[in-house]
């Protein structure tokens, strides 16, 4: 049998919502830093470390954190044997362009080190890894649209190998003000998940888990 | 020296991302790194970009990196000592 979606997140629009049910909604206006922090709060963690991210790390910490707090038994099979497959367009794209900037000027030559560590778009699994102690197979992919395929394809094939014994995947895009994050849990058929309504790891089943979200069919 | 150690206190919060934290919440003679403030190696980076933006100061020898940055007291000292203030 194939591997099952045992529960999604979706962050836009200022808002957070595990299975199709919203759990944080900010302030529409807000800029997307302000609705992090807000978000972020609102789950009630202490976790300093979170504010010292950049823009695309905040945003996968936050999509994670609610989705495992929404299904704690998914980490139950260890760190060692959680996998993450991320992946997105504008790649690390919003701290290069800082990163740039800081060392345009010959005469004002002052590159951050908090501002470079992020210009690699992996780096947001590390965030997710250190935070949860997660130490399994991962892989981050730059593709110009979210490839159910390619996801769909690796992430079964670690599974079945059995390579890893659950899977944190998705798509995590920002870029300017525009920001997306669709997180999803990839666990074996076999196991026992919190509630009986799984969906098949297939394509046609992320994407319309991924429009389902946010009401469109 | 006080007066370098509350402005220090409030570049070391914006440098750093400090959220949360207020110079009166920081007892300057606290270890930086570890316990107290609780920084890592990226901070360590900054604090190096810190000095030589803000006070003109480049640490010629890195072993002395441990010293100087023990605490924001001990920061302060030697930016007095070495570079304008």
């Amino acid at each position: 049998m194939k591997p099952v979606i045992s529960s999604f997140c979706h962050v836009k629009n200022n808002t957070v919502r595990v299975d199709a049910e919203s759990q944080f909604e900010g302030d529409p206006l807000l800029p997307f830093p302000e609705f992090a922090s807000s978000a972020f709060r609102h789950l009630g963690v202490a976790y300093p470390k979170f504010f010292k991210m950049d823009n695309l790390s905040k945003l996968a910490l936050i999509a994670s954190e609610y989705l495992f707090r929404a299904d704690p038994a998914f980490l139950a099979v260890g760190g060692e044997n959680t996998g993450i497959v991320l992946s997105n367009y504008a790649s690390s794209l919003e701290s290069d362009r800082i990163h740039a900037a800081s060392i345009a000027s010959k005469q004002a030559y002052f590159p951050s080190p908090s501002v470079f560590v992020y210009t690699l778009p992996n780096i947001m699994i590390g965030e997710i890894s250190i935070r949860n102690r997660i130490t399994g197979e991962n892989a981050f992919f730059v593709t110009p649209f979210f490839n159910t395929n390619l996801i769909v394809s690796y992430v079964n094939l670690l599974l079945e190998e059995e390579r890893t014994k659950a899977c944190l995947c998705g798509w995590v895009e920002l870029d300017g003000p525009a920001y997306e994050a669709f997180l999803y849990l990839v666990v074996p058929s076999s196991g026992t998940r919190k509630n009986s309504n799984f969906s098949e790891h297939s394509t046609d089943n992320i994407n319309l888990l991924k429009n389902l979200g946010f009401g469109i069919l | 020296m006080d007066a370098l150690i509350e402005k220090l206190k409030r570049e070391i919060i914006q440098q750093l991302n400090l959220v949360d934290l207020k110079p009166e919440d920081i007892d300057a003679d606290a270890p930086m790194f570890g316990e107290g403030l609780g920084l890592d190696s990226i901070d360590a980076l900054e604090l190096i970009v810190l000095l030589e933006k803000t006070y003109g100061i480049k640490i010629k020898d890195p072993k002395d990196g441990k010293e100087i940055f023990k605490s924001i007291k001990s920061m302060a000292s030697y930016i007095h000592a070495n570079g304008k203030s």
